[in-house]
This record gives structure tokens, C-alpha cells and sequence, in this order.
């Protein structure tokens, strides 16, 4: 990672950076509680927290406009905050209940909005690169300007599929960001481990595809990478590939014994490369909040959170019906 | 001898043709190359030539004749010396059809009648195990499975485990325990994300004298490699004429776990058990887990073998034995019983066998058997057990539609109809996607409940 260069004067309004802190907090706090509620065995299976990683969707959802889509992997729940999902719809899947995004059926991993355009969450690693690049493929098909942010992990960057689409992305000019969240490991295989040239960003090369190293614990940076991809990819150039250096503060799912790595590692980072606390000083330190403001942030975040939760324990279990409903679809889905 | 030409087929579907001309007339001198005729199938015109040398001594199907049936006789072939004269009658055309066709007709009814119980009654191999007064310990299926890899990498320096997360992690469910400490990095080695990329690794390992032992984190990410299980593991062998087998396990947990959702919970018991080629082994005991995986180590196919991790946990008794082993294509008969038979393997034996247990304080007396292998499958003992309770139930986690229950069904349909007091009923996993949701979940699996009902209906209570 590299090192922050704190701006001193971001282009950024003060607006603007109460709105990153608040959806970034809104996701630390969200996936605190998750991981409450599975202590709790209130939540099921596999459970991937995005705690650290905030700045990443925040600041490629900063650079988004209406109606430009995502999709990404289990670890998503950061991703369908950050794109306007409800936190109670969200909370309600982890539970399992009636009232989660995919009435229960889903889970953690699995969990969409076509509303918000958020095309899941998905459980097998890699997978999701082609589906992204496919709904970009429709997007150019259907000649309406939108981007599609595709987003996997250092890990899934190892998969063969996602060569194959990056060769097909770049041969038919799909208007697909690649975004790499490079959180240094796959489960416990560090990225050194597993990967051959630690660049990721520059595997697109071979095919054309031009890629950035961004530093991910900087939403400013994160964003302003994603506005120059967007227009990149906006303006019919083709896919973009960034590679967003982050790193994920909790285990890789709640069952990870953690010995990949000390304990030492993940303290320094959180101690000095925090996204939300970085926000947090260019606010305090531009004088564009108070501590009473951010105060009240907290307060608000904490409550929206603690309602999802409720929802998510008082909505009640999916009818035995559904068991057998949604596995054929009697009309096509609209477009979106 | 005069040897006769026959309709050659030019193609590999090409059943008969029209025989358009004739480039030759009897008394002509020809030699291997020549062409003789032109043939016409329905896809093309082509040139038929000769293969021999000789004189054509007679023509026996005109030119523009259609119809005319592959391997006919169409012309005799005179050797040096011999005369139109001296030829015999040919022999009736169509030739194969005549020689062959009536028997195949008359020996198909016969072949499946051959099939039926009593002329054919079944031969299970009832041995046991192991040795009678075998010291046993408890184990869990995790220790054993890790105790066989173990076991037979200390036999065999070309045995060697890779996968994610196999070696620094020692196993994402620690099926490979320790083994790292044990045989160093260069044995047990960790790959990146890539399934295809290292089964088709694994594979060409195997045939360069290597005996790979693949993890797979789970059997639903090898959804990804399936190509390289299937048609370059399984039908190699087969493709190079023998000369090219892939000695090779491919193993790791299969089947739902507890809430992982549809894209993690699939059981593909049935999906591998299709493929020729491949041996497929589900375990549910301990012992089985260890005897099963040292024989799929040391078998010269690939194995494709299927554990559980709900199962991983559960202890089982393990025979102390030097070097234990269990072979492929034998059951193991749980529990005898003369009311009911009740197949199942891997998972599924814990819902037959509780489900056994239940009837019998009910005054129904199962016996259960598990197949432990799927490819092959031990049908004698099935069939033997049939023979003698008259009903059988299967059960297993996965899909309905094309399930194993399904194929014992119909193997028990086609060798002992006349044994059947019911039709057998297949206990199967629900047909669609598995539910999150803890409650849906649950019934998307079969259950004891479901297993005892299914009883109930063979045996009319
Ligand atoms: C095809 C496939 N193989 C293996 C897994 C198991 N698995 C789930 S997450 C993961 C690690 C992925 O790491 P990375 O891509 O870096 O993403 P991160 O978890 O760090 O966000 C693995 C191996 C899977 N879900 N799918
Ligand atoms: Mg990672």
C-alpha cells in the first residue's frame, strides 16, 4: 500500500466528505452487527465481513451514476450499502428471514437488487467476472451509456475465466471496470504466495486493457481512479482494469484461525492507514465538522443499523411454500 | 480363391448406397488402386477402389442400383489363374445382415431373459472387513481420511496432495492436518484459486508417473475442473487405447453443509457415478473413509471421492491394522432385517439408519446397506437383500431426477420384478436450488421422518 499522501486541500466539498464518512461508517457499523448477530447464531453458513475495505465501494460508487451497475462476490455486503440497498433487506437475508432481498433464500453470498442494479453476490470465486462483463456486453448492445463495476478479489485474479473475459472485454470494446480489491489475501494464502507478479493491475496488458494501482484506503483516491475509469469506459474506450490496494480487518469468514498473518500487521494498519479515520481528520482537521457533527453521524448510523437488526430478528421465516417457488420464471426479466 | 467385393460403407453412418457406375467390366485386369466403382450415399458421390489385385470375374449388382446395403457383395474378385467359370453362387446378399442380424434378434430377448433372478441369483461378497478380534479404535472421519494420505505418502514417494489451502492453513476443513510438518512443501502444496488450472495440472502429473491426490475445497468449485475430471482424467485411457491411465484421487467434501446456500450445497453423487472411467467412492464411516481412500491412492483410475463435512466430525470404530484397506464394489450391510431393504451411502446412511432404528421398535426389521461405492456398485448385494425382504427404499441428499435411487430402481426392475411386493421408492433431496433460510433448508433435505414414511408405504402400513 502506499503511502497516503494527505492532500492538502482535497477537491472535495464538505458535503461531500460527510457522505463518504457516513456510508463508510454505515458499512463498518452494519458489518459490526453482523457479526454480533452470527455470535448469536442468528446468521447461518458463510458470513464475509468487509470491515476496512469501506473506502473501496464508497469511493467507486462516488464516481457512479444512476442506472451504471455492480456485481461482485460473497463478501458484498459493503457493496449493496454503498449502492442504496436497504440495510433492513440486507440484515433480513443474513437472518434468513421473509423480508431479506432474496426472501431468505439466498443468504450472505447471495443477495440482488435490480432496482439498484446490484447483480449479486456470488459464492464461486471468479464467476462473477464474466456475468460482469456480460451485463456490459448488454449494455453496449443496447447502446444506453452505462458502466458495469466488476468487482473481485487478489484471490479470483488467478482464476482462468477471468483471462478469458478480460480477452473478450477488450475484443469487443465492453464498457466493464475490472476492480480488483486487493486485500493481500485469499483466504489465508497471502497474495505473495499465490500470485506470480504481485502486479495485478498490469495483467490486462497482454490483452490490450489498460489497469492502475489505486490506493484503497483513501476514498479520494478510490474515487477520483473510478471517475477516470468510468470516463474511460463511458467515452467506448473499453474495459478498465484498478487494482485497489485495501485490506480486510476480520477473518476471511467467521470460522478463520488467522495464523496467515499477526496480529501486529493488521493493528498497524488499522492504527494508521484507516479509511473512515482518514475522513474522519480531513474533516475535523478542514474544519468542515465538528466533533458534535460526527457525533451525530455516529448516532444516526447506530440507529439505522440497530433497526436493521430488529427487523432482521422480527421478520419471520420464510413460508414453507417458498421451498418450492422462484425456480422457474414464468415471464422474462424486464430489462434493466 | 476368388475373393468377393463387398459395399464399402463411406461413412460412418452410411448404412447402404446406390451403386451409380461402374468403372470396370468383368474380364477386366485391376490392381490396389484402381478405381472400380462410383458409389453415391446420401451425403456425397465417391470413388471406390480396389484393394487387391486380381481379374473381375463377375459383376453381380448392375450399375444404378439403389439400395444396395453396406457389405454386399457387388463383384467377384478372380485370383491369378482362375476362371468366371469355377466361381461359386455368392454367398446371399446382404452379407452381414444375413449372418448376423437374425441371431442378434433372436439373442437379444434371450440375453435379457438370461438376466432374471433365479437362473442368476446373486453372489454378495459377505466377507467381513477385517480379521475377527481386530483391535479398534474411535475415530473421527477427519483423522481417518488424513491417516490414509498419511499412510500412503510414507508408502509411496509419488503420492503428493495439493489444493487451496491444504498446506500453511493445514486444510480449510483440516483434512490435511499436519501433513505439511510431515512431508514438507514440496508434497503438499498450496495453489492458488484455479481449479481448472490445477486439475488439469493433476492430471498431467499423473500420467508423468506422479500419483496426485487433489483437494478440492469443496465439490461445488469443481464445477470449474469438471472438464478436466471428465474428459481428460476419466476417458484418456480409454482415448490411447490403454496406454495412458491417470492414476489420480480427486477428493473433498460434497453435498450440503449447514446453510451455505445453493451454490455451495450441491451433492454430485449422481453426476460422477454416469462417467465411465471414473471410480466414485461416497463414505460414510470412519473405517470406510480410510479404507476406501487408500485404495482409491493405490488404484491405477481416477477416483473421484466424495466426503461430507457434516460427517467429517463423527467418530466411527477404525480397525488397528498395518495397512487397512476396504475394496471398491462392496457394500456393507449396517444391520440385517426381513421387512425391508433400505439402500443408501455417504450422508444418507445417518437417516437410514436412525430411520432402521426407529422401525424396529415398531416391529419393522430393515436391513440397511450402504454402497460405500458408486462406480462400481455392488448390486449382488443389493439384489440378494431384495430377494429376501421384497421392498426396497434408497435414500440419499441429492437431486431426484436421475438420482442413484433412481438407477438401483430400475437394476432392481430389470433382475428382480418378480421378487418385488412394492414398487421400490427413492427417499431423495428436494428438486430445487438449496434454500438459505434455516427452516426451508431443513426441508429441502430428506429426513428420518421422510425415510420411515417411504418405509411405510413398500411394506402397505
Ligand atoms: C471456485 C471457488 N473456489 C474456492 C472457493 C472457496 N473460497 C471462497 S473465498 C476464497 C478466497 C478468495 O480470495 P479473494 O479472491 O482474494 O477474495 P477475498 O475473500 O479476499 O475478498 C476461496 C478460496 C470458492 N468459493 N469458489
Ligand atoms: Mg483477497
Amino acid at each position: 500500500m502506499a503511502a497516503r499522501k494527505t492532500q492538502a486541500k482535497p477537491n472535495v466539498s464538505a458535503d461531500e466528505l460527510k457522505q463518504y464518512y457516513r456510508d463508510m461508517l454505515l458499512i463498518r457499523r452494519f458489518e459490526e452487527k453482523a457479526g454480533q448477530l452470527y455470535g448469536m447464531g442468528l446468521i447461518g453458513g458463510f458470513c464475509h465481513l468487509y470491515i476496512g475495505q469501506e473506502a473501496v465501494v464508497v469511493g467507486l460508487e462516488a464516481a457512479a451514476e444512476e442506472g451504471d451497475k455492480r456485481i461482485t462476490t460473497y463478501r458484498d455486503h459493503g457493496h449493496m450499502l454503498a449502492c442504496g440497498m436497504d440495510p433492513k433487506g440486507v440484515m433480513a437475508e443474513l437472518t434468513g428471514r421473509e423480508g431479506g432481498y432474496s426472501k431468505g433464500k439466498g443468504g450472505s453470498m447471495h443477495m440482488f437488487s435490480r432496482d439498484k442494479h446490484f447483480y449479486g453476490g456470488h459464492g464461486i470465486v471468479g464467476a462473477n467476472v464474466p456475468l460482469g462483463a456480460g451485463l456490459a456486453f448488454a449494455d453496449k448492445y443496447l447502446e444506453n451509456g452505462r458502466v458495469t463495476f466488476t468487482y473481485f478479489g487478489d484471490g479470483a485474479a488467478n482464476q482462468g475465466q477471468v483471462y478469458e473475459t478480460f480477452n473478450m472485454a477488450a475484443l469487443w470494446n465492453l464498457p466493464v471496470i475490472f476492480v480488483i480489491e486487493n486485500n493481500q489475501y485469499a483466504m489465508g494464502t497471502s497474495q505473495k504466495r499465490s500470485t506470480s507478479t504481485p502486479e495485478i493491475h498490469t495483467r490486462g496488458e497482454a490483452f490490450g486493457i489498460p489497469g492502475e494501482s489505486v490506493d484503497g484506503m483513501d476514498v479520494l483516491a478510490v474515487r477520483d481512479a473510478g471517475k477516470k475509469a468510468v470516463e474511460h469506459c463511458r467515452s467506448g474506450k473499453g474495459p478498465y482494469i484498478l487494482e485497489i490496494k485495501t485490506y480486510r480487518y476480520r477473518g476471511h469468514s467467521m470460522s478463520d484461525p488467522a495464523k496467515y498473518r499477526t496480529r501486529e500487521e493488521v493493528q498497524k494498519i488499522r492504527e494508521e492507514k484507516d479509511a473512515i479515520e482518514h475522513v474522519r481528520d480531513l474533516l475535523l482537521q478542514g474544519k468542515h465538522a465538528t466533533e458534535d457533527d460526527l457525533k451525530a453521524i455516529d448516532k444516526e448510523i447506530k440507529q439505522i443499523v440497530n433497526e436493521s437488526a430488529d427487523f432482521a430478528k422480527e421478520s419471520p421465516e420464510p413460508a414453507l411454500d417458498e421451498l418450492w417457488t422462484d425456480i422457474y420464471a414464468d415471464v422474462a426479466p424486464q430489462n434493466a | 480363391m476368388a475373393t468377393e467385393i463387398l459395399m464399402p460403407a463411406l461413412s460412418p453412418t452410411m448404412e447402404e448406397g446406390t451403386l451409380a457406375k461402374w468403372l470396370v467390366k468383368e474380364g477386366d485386369e485391376v490392381k490396389a488402386g484402381d478405381i472400380l466403382a462410383e458409389i453415391e450415399t446420401d451425403k456425397a458421390t465417391m470413388e471406390f477402389e480396389a484393394v487387391d489385385e486380381g481379374t473381375i470375374g463377375k459383376i453381380l449388382i448392375e450399375e444404378g442400383t439403389e439400395g444396395v446395403k453396406v457389405n454386399t457383395a457387388i463383384a467377384m474378385l478372380l485370383d491369378e489363374g482362375e476362371s468366371a467359370d469355377d466361381l461359386p453362387e455368392p454367398s446371399a446378399a446382404p452379407k452381414a445382415s444375413s449372418d448376423d442380424s437374425e441371431d442378434a434378434e433372436k439373442s437379444a430377448p434371450a440375453k435379457a431373459k438370461s438376466a432374471a433372478p433365479a437362473e442368476d441369483a446373486p453372489q454378495p461378497d459377505r466377507s467381513p472387513d477385517w480379521p475377527e478380534g481386530t483391535e479398534l479404535r474411535q475415530q473421527t472421519v477427519r483423522e481417518a481420511l488424513r491417516d490414509a494420505m498419511a499412510e500412503e505418502m510414507r508408502n509411496d514417494s509419488t503420492v503428493f496432495v495439493m489444493g487451496e489451502e491444504v498446506a500453511e492453513y493445514q486444510g480449510a476443513y483440516k483434512i490435511t492436518q499436519g501433513l505439511l510438518d510431515e512431508f514438507g512443501a514440496k508434497r503438499v502444496i498450496d495453489t492458488p484459486i484455479t481449479e481448472h488450472g490445477f486439475a488439469g495440472i493433476g492430471v498431467g502429473a499423473s500420467w508423468g508417473g506422479l500419483r496426485p491426490i487433489v483437494e478440492f475445497m469443496t465439490w461445488n468449485f469443481a464445477m470449474q475442473a469438471i472438464d478436466q475430471i471428465i474428459n481428460s482424467a476419466a476417458k484418456t485411457l480409454y482415448m490411447s487405447g490403454g496406454q495412458m491411465g491417470s492414476p489420480i484421487v480427486f477428493r473433498g467434501p460434497n453435498g450440503a453443509a449447514a446453510r451455505v446456500a445453493a451454490q455451495h450445497s450441491q451433492d454430485y453423487a449422481a453426476w460422477y457415478a454416469q462417467i465411465p472411467g471414473l471410480r466414485v467412492v461416497m463414505p460414510y464411516s470412519a473405517s470406510d473413509a480410510k479404507g476406501l481412500l487408500k485404495t482409491a491412492i493405490r488404484d491405477p483410475n481416477p477416483v473421484v471421492f466424495l466426503e461430507n463435512e457434516i460427517l467429517y466430525g463423527k467418530s466411527f470404530d477404525v480397525p488397528v491394522m498395518d495397512d487397512f484397506t476396504v475394496p471398491f464394489g462392496k457394500a456393507r450391510v449396517w444391520r440385517e432385517g426381513g421387512d425391508v431393504t433400505i439402500v443408501s451411502f455417504g450422508i444418507g446412511m445417518t437417516y437410514a439408519l436412525e430411520a432402521a432404528e426407529k422401525l424396529a421398535a415398531d416391529g419393522v426389521e430393515a436391513e440397511v446397506i450402504d454402497l460405500r461405492t458408486l462406480r462400481p456398485i455392488d448390486y449382488d448385494t443389493v439384489l440378494a437383500s431384495v430377494q429376501k425382504t421384497n421392498r426396497c427404499v434408497t435414500v440419499e441428499e441429492g437431486w431426484p431426477v436421475g438420482s442413484i435411487g433412481n438407477h438401483i430402481s430400475s437394476v432392481i426392475m430389470q433382475r428382480a420384478f418378480d421378487y418385488l411386493d412394492a414398487p421400490v421408492v427413492n427417499v431423495t433431496g428436494k428438486d430445487v436450488p438449496m434454500p438459505y433460510a434455516a427452516n426451508l433448508e431443513r426441508h429441502a433435505l430428506t429426513s428420518v421422518d421422510e425415510v420411515i414414511e417411504a418405509v411405510n408405504q413398500v411394506t402397505y402400513r
